[in-house]
């Protein structure tokens, strides 16, 4: 393609700030320039631009068939997704809102899933879209739906918390054999606290590898997505209201999850807790619980605890939205009764 | 009756016998293994519908090098498995479970690909295949290639909702593909009338703008014309077509079912209709083949699955720590410490 580049899309070449999802629209643009193999699939994606504008002008640039709106029928064209990828290609297909992604459970639990053990070969297929509460969406435009993949062996599930994080991650995923499942949470998209120069290069940020965000020393704040800011949030207060040093991991890949980075630092600060937006019954929590108890039981000075969502739909006003979700001052109740344990 | 060749010579002639000849006998040698213990899975027998995935498969072209048209079959077409070139040891060693399977025993069946002969395996909700299909297809047409692709499904997985939803994806894309409906009358023990309410699954394809035909599905040689017709209109840009072939299941689903909850009666009468007797009698009437290269045809493929059975029934099971292997393409799975040498979680 000669086309220019869209001027929107040019902003870290100019050293200028980018929100989160405009790392994401980079992210594709760049990856979509880079491998001709490379193609999206959604719902309103084309002329309209996508429903949060990540792919604004792309139609114009690269034509009807590497940006196709397709009828409304996540199944359908998550399925004819993982087609293409048999095929060579590498589809990058949007999901509106996650939460529909559900008629496609079965074509990507069934079949994606397992396409390269039962001898089908690679699936390079990513499933993006928007997750998240705080936004007054309602049950059927807030929910998370990591745990809904969770336990199927064979995808891998992304949740990035900065916009560095989103254009790298984003893009270790087009170039992974393996489907990903890729959650942006809609409260970070334009947050202006996450705008910040990324590198004018070609950059990746590896699956599967959590980030340290703040080093500390009294206890470990795992976590991800849109719970890295407020667990941040919580740390500032505590160190300097209560004298209380609190390490913070971003998961940032939970398919496949970095036990060690997780098992490392219960080791160094022998007191954990994990804060997720997700609901709380069958959260990630759980897992991450029994994973330190089978690898630093010893090490532990006190029960894991968990900050999540409660078990409930995602109430759309918002007094009971608030009250649904995780905030600040819950990471700080909890981390204040986990420090002095 | 003046039969019509339809502009085939006598060597493909008998080349439809043949593969009529060797699904039947390839699925008669499972019978026997089942029998002796050698197939643990399922057994799903076609019996009566073997012409409509042969003469479907016939008309399209067959390549081994990744150019040809692609086809996604069901465990009643092997007949359309084999002439894309699958293996008849790979089908009994992938029924036996073998290590040597193309699937090293993850899968059962019919259940396997080879994308350089044109086939892919179907996963077992079987309307999810036509978004698969549309999506290979749809790939087709992105990258300008002549081919086109085939998906067999019965009657019961046009009530699906992955049905609607690849069809309708596939007619908005002109996808370049056949929807093959195998209305064989019954899903497992429900009746084709409590899956839908049309009579014929051609009233479908109006409803998503696609053109639809249905053919007798025990006629190998009307099976193989409407098929050739719908392929050359898809692949001249029409987009995608839908073939119903009908006939009827003469088997249980598997065999595990008695199908007790058929009339006898209505089975006995269907022995008439059988697609490789009529087929016979028609080369024999037509002298378009003799007694004797029948024959001939009949004892070779006895013959080519009772070796390819015995060879397979020598292999190996596969190791079960391959159990873990090849769940992604870049991760190890652990193995369980408990099945290592580690005496303590902590240490595996």
């Amino acid at each position: 393609m000669d086309r220019e580049t869209p001027e929107h899309l040019l902003k870290t070449k100019r050293g200028e700030p980018v929100t989160m999802l405009e790392a994401i629209s980079e992210a594709l643009f760049e990856e979509m320039t880079r491998d001709d193999s490379v193609f999206l699939m959604g719902e309103d994606i084309g002329v309209y631009g996508g429903a949060f504008k990540v792919t604004r002008d792309f139609l114009a640039h690269f034509g009807e068939n590497r940006v196709i709106d397709t009828p409304i029928a996540e199944g359908g064209f998550t399925g004819a997704a993982a087609g293409a990828a048999h095929m060579g290609l590498r589809p990058v297909v949007e999901i509106q809102f996650m939460d529909f992604i559900s008629p496609a459970y079965d074509v990507i639990t069934n079949y994606i899933a397992t396409s390269n053990y039962r001898g089908a070969g690679p699936m390079p297929l990513v499933i993006r879209g928007p997750v998240g509460g705080g936004n007054r969406g309602g049950p059927f435009h807030s929910q998370n739906v990591e745990m809904a993949f969770f336990h199927t062996p064979g995808l891998k599930i992304v949740y990035p918390s900065t916009a560095k994080d989103a254009k790298g991650l984003l893009k270790a995923s087009i170039r992974d054999d393996n489907p990903v499942i890729f959650e942006e949470h809609k409260g970070l998209y334009r947050a202006p606290a996450l705008r910040e120069v990324l590198p004018d290069e070609d950059y990746i940020v590896p699956l599967g590898q959590a980030r340290t965000v703040r080093e500390g020393t009294d206890l470990t704040i795992v976590t991800y997505g849109a719970m890295v800011h407020k667990s941040v949030d919580a740390a500032e207060t505590l160190e300097s209201e209560d004298g209380v040093s609190v390490e913070i991991i971003d998961l940032r890949t939970l398919l496949p999850l970095d036990e060690d980075a997780i098992v490392q630092s219960v080791k160094k600060t022998n007191k954990l807790l994990v804060v997720h937006e997700d609901t709380r019954t069958g959260g990630i929590a759980g897992e991450i619980a029994i994973r330190v108890s089978e690898k630093a039981f010893e090490w532990l000075d006190g029960p894991i605890l968990r900050v999540t969502a409660i078990d409930a739909p995602v109430p759309y006003s918002g007094s009971l939205e608030d009250y649904f979700l995780p905030q600040t001052d819950d990471v700080v109740k909890a981390a204040r009764y986990l420090a002095a344990y | 009756m003046s039969d019509s060749t339809y502009g085939l010579g006598r060597t493909e002639l008998h080349d439809l016998y043949h593969a009529l000849c060797l699904t039947r006998a390839a699925e008669e040698r499972l019978e026997l293994l089942q029998k002796q213990g050698h197939v643990t899975g399922g057994l799903y027998r076609s019996l009566g519908q073997e012409a409509g995935a042969v003469g479907a498969a016939y008309a399209l072209r067959r390549r081994n090098d990744g150019s040809g048209d692609m086809l996604c079959h069901t465990i009643r077409a092997a007949g359309a498995l084999f002439l894309f070139g699958g293996e008849l040891i790979d089908f009994f060693r992938q029924y036996m479970a073998k290590g040597t399977s193309p699937t090293r025993g993850r899968e059962a069946n019919v259940h396997w690909f080879d994308f350089e002969k044109g086939f892919v395996g179907p996963v077992s909700p079987l309307g999810t295949m036509i978004e698969i299909m549309a999506g290979m297809t749809l790939s087709f047409r992105l990258k300008d290639e002549e081919r086109i692709g085939i998906v067999f499904y019965g009657d019961g997985a046009s009530s699906t909702g992955a049905w609607h939803e690849g069809l309708n994806f596939a007619a908005v894309q002109r996808c370049p593909m056949i929807l093959m409906v195998e209305n064989n009358q019954w899903a497992f023990s429900t009746p084709t009338s409590k899956n839908t309410r049309v009579s014929s699954f051609t009233d479908k394809g109006p409803g998503y703008g696609i053109g639809a035909e249905s053919v007798d599905g025990t006629d190998v040689l009307a099976v193989f014309d409407a098929v050739r017709r719908a392929a050359a209109l898809v692949r001249s840009g029409e987009g995608t077509r839908m073939v119903e072939l009908k006939y009827f299941r003469r088997k249980g689903h598997a065999q595990h079912d008695p199908q007790d909850y058929v009339d006898p009666e209505v089975i006995r009468m269907r022995e008439k209709k059988d697609p490789v007797d009529l087929y016979r009698a028609r080369l024999l009437d037509n002298d378009w083949a003799s007694e004797e290269e029948l024959v001939a045809i009949e004892h070779e493929t006895f013959e080519v699955c009772r070796v390819a059975a015995e060879a397979a029934i020598a292999e190996p099971y596969p190791d079960g720590l391959d159990a873990v292997t090849d769940v992604y393409t870049d991760l190890t799975t652990p193995h369980p410490w408990t099945r290592g040498d580690s005496p303590d979680p902590t240490l595996a």
